[in-house]
């Protein structure tokens, strides 16, 4: 499978903003993501394509970084910040809560494909401690039963697009610091909702 | 070791990088806001000054950079060598545990960031930018390039910036998930499209051989945020901010057992018992202090007996054997077992090492084995030994600051935990190895 001809475009716009072609290679990493939903051998050929370096050399950057994910993710990712903060504040029974109330071990994702659910190290949100992201979009202060509702919510409500504001709403407590400003946007696919070019459409 | 000698008024303290958010909380974001409350002034007057000026001018404010390693900013300006076909890179791969001030920086104020950099630039002669936000921020990453496309559209940054004849181009980079890429020259190669893999220093000094083998200039989020207001404010107002030796304000971020912990813009020269008890709020009810990270979980620990009244700066905080390091605070309370609160930051280290140096690879991997099985009741008199010595093969001789026996300072990093609960908490220990695991479970 070939990308299409707009996705090509964009992977060339995206390579035109760096000195150097090979410095697109992360960019076009999370772009080969969002065109086959996981990266496959077949989109890191087309990344090495593009930017003028063999497949292997490819693979060697995809594998050192966690979030190029080389096998299928489900609809939302709920990745549970376990680090000294978070762990502090009871980091481990909310990623129990999560294994236990969506059926999907730690590092795993459930048969339906719905659900995957990952430790993950610090995440920067250690001022409102546990936390997690769904789809890379923080949620600061969960308490186990929130943990528990915010699992129901997504195999019930099944959202368009993972937003930061819902979620904290309906799921979060104490926060890092004051948000502040809402966003409308949020996450359609559990890869980091951010357009490197911008507001240069999808 | 130095003692404060008086306490410095919480009441009156300056706000500096996050007066915007605090007191417009509701569009601090927006570029209407930002100029409406003098942003890009500062950029605009940047542009009618010598490079020397400028770089002189951050010289003699005294900031230092606040990623962690405390370096003069101005000073690392100026050892930007010709040619200066050069770049700026801005690291906002905020990754050690404990840290999430550039976060906020980067989505309550990113315009601030973008102002630093035309600052940076001019100073330095830079036509090319990046910032490097590390993946797991794409909220503060979308703000950061919603400014950076305010800024193009104003004429802030691209050809001719301001209308003057000077270029700027912007560019933001999102990284992938690896604490690594917040080394300078790991984050380099990481944005060359390498494995964020650290380069040897020397040669690989970004200021002569960076970006590119370019010279570049690499600096922290909340660096460059402050130099809008060091020009606004001049070197010496900056400078009397803050302590004598550690000028202007410092984010502290705050976690753990307290109970308002958060992101705190404060001078240096506190002394822990007011950052922990009044700024903080002090410890969780039912609960007293049993030991805090003064600054990120590369730090070596410290305890209520020996450091509580100790002053908090750079050099006092230096003497004593630990760091300020990212500014990242995290206080333990007496409910905290030591040995599992230090697997848990080896375990950090051991994922998060690039496997590059053996000594780190497989070094923070047995450490973290160990203290698991001194915590899970498996645990061995030599332990302790054990420990120390893979940690001498690490970091020799277990100095401060470390004598590395590896490329970068991951993994002497994951040495600060086993030096301080060894050196704190011995009987801690031996107490899990001679009672079958922790007493405290």
């Amino acid at each position: 499978m070939r990308w299409s001809a707009q996705t090509l475009a964009r992977a060339h716009d995206i390579i035109a903003t760096y000195p150097q072609k090979r410095s697109a290679v992360m960019p076009l990493l999370y772009l080969a993501m969002v065109e086959d939903s996981y990266l496959t051998e077949e989109g890191m050929r087309q990344v090495a394509e593009l930017v003028g370096i063999t497949p292997a050399q490819v693979q060697a950057v995809a594998s050192f970084y966690t979030m190029y994910k080389r096998e299928p993710v489900g609809r939302y990712l709920i990745s549970v910040c376990t680090s000294i903060s978070c762990f502090l504040l009871g980091s481990d029974e909310l990623l129990a809560v999560m294994e236990e109330e969506t059926g999907v071990p730690d590092g795993e994702t459930a048969a339906d494909g719905l659900i995957s659910v990952e430790h993950v190290e610090c995440i920067g949100a250690c001022g409102g401690a546990p936390a997690l992201q769904v789809n890379y979009e923080f949620v600061e202060g969960v308490t186990p039963d929130k943990a528990r509702s915010l699992c129901r919510w997504l195999a019930e409500a099944r959202p368009e697009t993972i937003k930061s504001d819902e979620l904290q709403a309906l799921f979060g407590g104490s926060v890092s610091f004051d948000w502040a400003i809402k966003e409308a946007g949020g996450a359609a696919r559990p890869i980091p909702a951010f357009q490197p070019l911008g507001t240069v459409a999808e | 070791m130095t003692v404060a000698a008086a306490g410095i008024g919480l009441a009156a303290r300056p706000l500096v990088v996050t007066r915007r958010m605090t007191e417009h909380p509701a569009d601090s974001h927006t570029v209407a806001r930002y100029e409406a409350t003098g942003g890009y002034l500062q950029a605009r007057r940047a542009l009618a000054m010598t490079r020397t000026d400028l770089v002189e001018l951050v010289k003699a404010s005294g900031l230092l950079g606040r990623g962690g390693a405390a370096f003069s900013a101005g000073m690392k300006w100026s050892f930007l060598a010709p040619p200066r076909p050069s770049y700026l890179v801005v690291n906002a791969d905020e990754s050690e545990p404990g840290t999430f001030k550039d976060r906020q920086l980067l989505e309550r104020d990113p315009h601030q960031v973008v102002e630093g950099m035309i600052i940076t630039a001019l100073a330095n002669e830079v036509h090319e930018a990046f910032v490097y936000v590390r993946g797991e921020y794409p909220k503060p990453a979308r703000r950061l390039q919603q400014a950076v496309e305010e800024a193009y559209s104003h004429g802030y940054l691209g050809k001719g910036i301001f209308g003057s004849a000077f270029d700027l181009d912007v560019v933001v980079h999102l990284g992938a998930g690896a604490y690594i890429c917040g080394e300078e020259t790991a984050l380099i190669n990481s944005l060359e499209g390498l494995r964020g893999e650290p380069r040897l220093k020397p040669p690989y000094f970004p200021a002569a051989k960076g970006l590119y083998m370019q010279p570049t200039i690499v600096n922290n989020v909340e660096t460059i945020a402050n130099l809008p207001h060091i020009l606004e404010m001049g070197a010496e107002a900056y400078k009397a901010l803050g302590h004598p030796a550690d000028t202007g304000t410092f984010m502290f971020s705050i976690s753990g057992h307290v109970k308002t912990p958060g992101n705190y813009e404060l001078p240096h020269g506190l002394t822990w018992r007011q950052l922990i008890y009044d700024v903080a709020g002090g410890i969780r009810a039912g609960h007293t202090l049993k030991t805090w990270i003064p600054g990120g979980a590369s730090a070596p620990w410290f305890v209520p007996a020996d450091h509580l009244d100790l002053e908090i700066t750079k050099d006092a905080t230096g003497e004593a054997l630990s760091m300020l390091g990212s500014g990242a605070v995290v206080v333990m309370d007496d409910s905290t077992c030591v040995v599992e609160a230090a697997q848990r930051l080896v375990r950090f280290f051991s994922h998060e090492s690039c496997g590059q140096c053996t000594p780190c690879r497989e070094g923070t991997t047995w450490l973290e084995m160990v203290l698991g099985r001194i915590e899970n009741g498996a645990g061995r008199d030599v332990d302790i030994d054990v420990l120390l010595d893979v940690s001498d093969n690490i970091s020799v001789g277990l100095k401060w600051p470390p004598v590395m026996t590896t490329i970068c300072p991951l993994g002497p990093s994951a040495v600060s935990p086993i030096i301080s609960i060894t050196k704190y908490f011995k009987d801690e220990i031996l107490a899990h190895i001679h009672g079958g695991g922790c007493p405290l479970k």
